[in-house]
């Protein structure tokens, strides 16, 4: 086989060291993914990704017809882990549509559920699945030498976590023995229980309703909560100094170590948590509401704020096809020219696509995912944005707009300050979380581990705001509504992984037209028309290679640290495979992807 | 076998969510770590394969357990399939599903054909979550995959070479201790120790699905006396809102949804039958009243033997499932594919 003409592999053309190799499926993920690479192992790049998810279940096209007030119950099962975030973002659009106003009651309720689901799942994501490629067993294989160091390395931070060396870190992640690993498996249960209580189950909620929740607000629900909370509180108190000792110690054993899944700044973050005061669910308000949300909303291009207007960020969504398997809905029915507000809506935007599934024969040449490349135009660009993993962007947004003050969160214009009270092992903590320098492996998985403390932060004040309702005989979390024959809605919230929105139409009383856009599209898609790459292939393009095992013995530890630290979730799409290390020019492969 | 290893193969590759993957991370009676450290007497040696938690990156390291059960090389072994049988056989090119890569090409290998490679070789084969079990939430009216759970795909009478039917723990997901529990059961049987595990017409475990989701509501109180919650927020029975409880088998409101904490109807969440054959369609549109629901809450204080026979009627429906999942080569579900 020869080497082919690949673009984006110029700077290697002629190297006779470009190997193939793919992971597919990648594990520790949740979904079906796959990556496919070519490697430079002299220059020790990756010179070349590719980006497939290899499921197709079809949302878009089964909700046609059906009643809109199932849509919560519906796509809730588009994602395992966080099908929370579907559901509640459904009933934002359903609220819109509807009309109905939630009784404050009911916005704390979906806010402690919701905060309850980030506390969990970052959590287990983090220490059970990412934490896996940080742990002694993983680093002994891949890079011994930073093995050595890490016995030598003091923890800066021992005193608060009781781990005295990285090493010791590091040993406390591996798979079931590791101490620290095994504590995180019981604290995403009990962190689920706090779910459980004011969502019913996990990970479909059984309590939440269009209009509010079922969930009955009684002194015993909110001390149910309480109670675990300040248990996981004390835990942040650990968790975080941990992890920035486990990061910043990558950063120093490996200098060059930032460069590992760094991309430019292109994060989009949709906003989270309601504030009930000002969230009437109109889209007349929406840039008001937006604004006021716990999460601010926000779009952040090279370290600067664009937008923190969730009517111009929805206006900006673009649904690209890139290279993924379906027609074209250019001769298919336009929903929506203009918004309530007189704003011409794209023929590209979700309120006007239509799916066209097309399965075909897998061609990275040609089309090669079942993820679409979703885009945000800022007047000019078709910007490939990430979520940076969910929370490296809405720190990053939280902060610059400087808007969120809450007491034990607050956003300050280029960091965010999260107040933690005494618990029973400890005084009250404060943590600040200061934007990076860079949009890269090591800063989304440390944002995420801040955004845990967010999330218990931010608990507390909902749960204060609940405890003011129900001591002021103010117990209704649910407000009746009418379905209207004709009809509009979206909703914009945070996965646990990132950007989430939905888009309703509604005629005749059914769903005309629905379209949910997860984080994993985002971050996931394959090269759009344009050619620019999506996210995960970006992020891997051009990161160096700092294993020690040659092409022979390769695992790809920096790579799969590129890939994990967004968080995939594919439901939604990634895959990679092992191609045995082999040079192209002698590789006869047949599951070489590119021949 | 109490000497031999099990192995777990668990592919989570059909229409899926993982939610049943992530569920099992959520039990504690006992705890995924239980099982894997073999911390609980009898069990025999397990070893997971399992992508969720696997340490190994992925790609072929990963995949050279199934490709040895395959093989033949790899008993005994228990196959997992999670999500729903995406129909294959109505493409004439290209997979709705994948998991690595078909030997010898460079495209995906499809669920089905994963099943098709592994099934007649396993021990035995546990479906988990009601996709995998009888089709769910991908299965619906108008669904443009010809989704199927496995019954569907292997056929109902379907029976391991060791004479074991297809286990079916459904739930949408699954409830956490359901699983893991049946898990444990499975691995006892494997070591000896337990009988046959006991499963009824829709291969569900007895002692799980026994009994219905109102039989084990704390609500049912209300019920009784005739009160009924006409907002959801009502702490009352919430049957004239949409709650199928009465007719759905399941032990959630009795169990709760994990440690003890959660549930749907006990809670304030009306039952929409996501552990039933029926699911979804014949629970929809999900916030009306059940057909049926007016004259048995009406007689509820009357003897309870007619209501049982009412119940009895719409119990049979909603456990059948509806008649477009099948395994034929022609979608019927009323999706009109792309020309």
């Amino acid at each position: 086989m020869a080497v082919k003409d690949l673009p984006g592999a110029q700077a290697t053309a002629g190297n006779k060291n470009l190997v193939e190799m793919s992971w597919d499926p990648i594990t520790r993920i949740v979904g079906s993914l796959g990556i496919y690479t070519k490697i430079d192992f002299q220059q020790k790049i990756v010179a070349e990704c590719h980006s497939t998810s290899s499921i197709f279940r079809g949302y878009s096209i089964f909700m046609k017809g059906k009643d809109p007030r199932d849509a919560h119950f519906i796509t809730s099962r588009i994602c395992g882990i966080c099908g929370d975030n579907h559901c509640v973002c459904a009933i934002y659009a359903q609220n819109m549509a509807f009309g109905v106003r939630p009784p404050a009651m009911g916005e704390w309720i979906m806010n402690l559920g919701e905060a309850a689901e980030y506390m969990f799942d970052h959590n287990i994501f983090q220490e059970n699945l990412v934490g896996v490629d940080f742990c002694e067993q993983m680093v002994r294989e891949t890079n011994p030498s930073v093995w050595e160091k890490a016995k030598n390395k003091p923890s800066p931070n021992a005193h608060i976590h009781g781990y005295k060396t990285i090493a010791d870190i590091m040993t406390s992640l591996n798979p079931f023995s590791g101490d620290f690993y095994r504590q995180a498996l019981v604290i995403s249960r009990y962190t689920r229980e706090m779910f459980c209580l004011m969502e019913g189950k996990h990970v479909h909620p059984s309590t939440l309703y269009p209009g509010g929740t079922g969930t009955v607000a009684t002194v015993q629900l909110f001390t149910d909560y309480y109670s675990r909370l300040m248990r996981y509180i004390e835990y942040m108190k650990v968790c975080v100094p941990l992890h920035d000792d486990l990061f910043d110690f990558f950063y120093e054993a490996l200098p060059g170590y930032e460069k590992v899944g760094q991309r430019r700044i292109l994060l989009g973050c949709w906003g989270a948590f309601q504030d009930p005061d000002h969230c009437d669910f109109t889209y007349k308000n929406m840039t008001h509401w937006g604004r006021k949300m716990f999460v601010t909303p926000g779009v952040v291009v090279d370290g600067k704020l664009v937008t923190n207007d969730l009517v111009q960020i929805n206006l900006g969504i673009r649904i690209l096809l890139g290279h993924s398997y379906y027609n074209d809905w250019e001769n298919e029915e336009t929903f929506m020219e203009k918004d309530p507000l007189g704003n011409p809506v794209d023929r590209r935007h979700p309120w006007n696509q239509t799916t066209l599934p097309t399965p075909k024969k897998r061609n990275f040449d040609g089309q090669y995912s079942w993820v679409m490349s979703p885009r945000w135009y800022d007047g000019k660009d078709h910007l490939a944005l990430d979520t940076g993993g969910g929370a490296l962007a809405r720190m990053w947004s939280t902060a610059l707009s400087g808007l969120v003050d809450i007491g034990y969160v607050k956003a300050t214009g280029n960091s965010v300050i999260i107040n933690l009270p005494k618990s029973v092992l400890s005084g009250p903590v404060t943590f600040e979380w200061k934007c990076p320098q860079w949009s890269n492996a090591i800063e989304r998985d440390r944002a995420r581990t801040y955004f845990q403390a967010y999330s218990a932060g931010a608990a507390l004040f909902f749960l204060d705001k609940a405890f003011e309702e129900l001591r002021g005989g103010r117990t209704r979390s649910w407000e009746p509504f009418t379905v209207p024959q004709d009809g509009f809605g979206c909703g914009f919230t945070e996965a646990v992984r990132g950007v989430l929105s939905h888009h309703v139409i509604i005629r005749d009383g059914k769903i005309a037209n629905y379209h949910p856009y997860p984080p994993t599209p985002w971050n996931a898609n394959p090269r759009d028309k344009y050619g620019t790459p999506g996210p995960y292939e970006d992020a891997v393009q051009n990161t160096p290679i700092f294993e020690e095992n040659g092409p022979d013995s390769f695992k790809g530890i920096d790579i799969m640290r590129a890939v994990r630290s967004f968080d995939p979730c594919l439901p939604c799409g990634v895959h990679m495979y092992l191609g045995n290390g082999k040079t192209i020019e002698t590789m006869h492969s047949p599951l070489a992807p590119f021949g | 076998m109490a000497d031999t290893v099990v192995n777990v193969l668990w592919i989570p590759a059909g229409l899926s969510c993982d939610g049943d993957s992530v569920a099992l991370t959520n039990a504690s009676q006992p705890a995924i770590e239980e099982i894997a450290l073999g911390a609980l007497p009898g069990l025999p040696n397990v070893k997971f394969h399992w992508p969720l938690i696997e340490y190994s990156l992925g790609g072929a390291e990963f995949l050279e357990a199934f490709f040895k059960a395959e093989r033949g090389e790899l008993d005994p072994f228990v196959l997992v399939v999670e999500g729903s049988i995406a129909n294959e056989k109505i493409l004439t090119e290209g997979y709705w599903t994948g998991f690595g890569n078909e030997p010898g090409t460079d495209q995906p290998r499809t669920f089905s054909a994963w099943i098709d490679a592994l099934a007649p070789k396993a021990w035995a084969v546990l479906a988990v979550g009601t996709c995998a079990t009888y089709g769910g939430i991908h299965a619906m009216s108008g669904n443009p995959t010809g989704a199927m759970g496995i019954l569907d795909y292997l056929g109902w009478e379907w029976k391991s070479k060791f004479g074991l039917p297809i286990v079916c723990v459904p739930g949408c997901p699954i409830q956490p201790d359901n699983l893991s529990e049946t898990i444990l059961y499975l691995l006892w049987q494997a070591a000896g120790i337990a009988p046959m595990i006991p499963l009824d017409e829709a291969g569900r475990p007895t002692w799980l699905f026994g009994s219905t989701v109102h039989e084990g509501c704390d609500r049912a109180g209300y019920y009784e006396q005739g009160d009924f919650a006409s907002e959801y927020d009502s702490p009352k029975c919430l049957v004239k809102l949409g709650c199928w409880g009465p007719v759905v088998k399941c032990n959630v409101p009795k169990r709760g949804w994990t440690g003890g904490v959660g549930g749907c109807p006990n809670v304030g969440g009306i039952c929409i039958g996501c552990t039933m054959p029926g699911f979804p369609d014949k629970f929809m549109p999900f916030m009306d009243e059940p057909p049926g629901g007016k004259l048995s809450s009406a007689v509820s204080t009357v003897y309870g033997g007619m209501v049982k026979t009412l119940r009895n009627f719409t119990m049979n429906t909603v456990d059948k499932e509806p008649k477009w999942r099948h395994n034929r080569p022609q979608l019927t579900t009323g999706y009109r594919p792309v020309k």
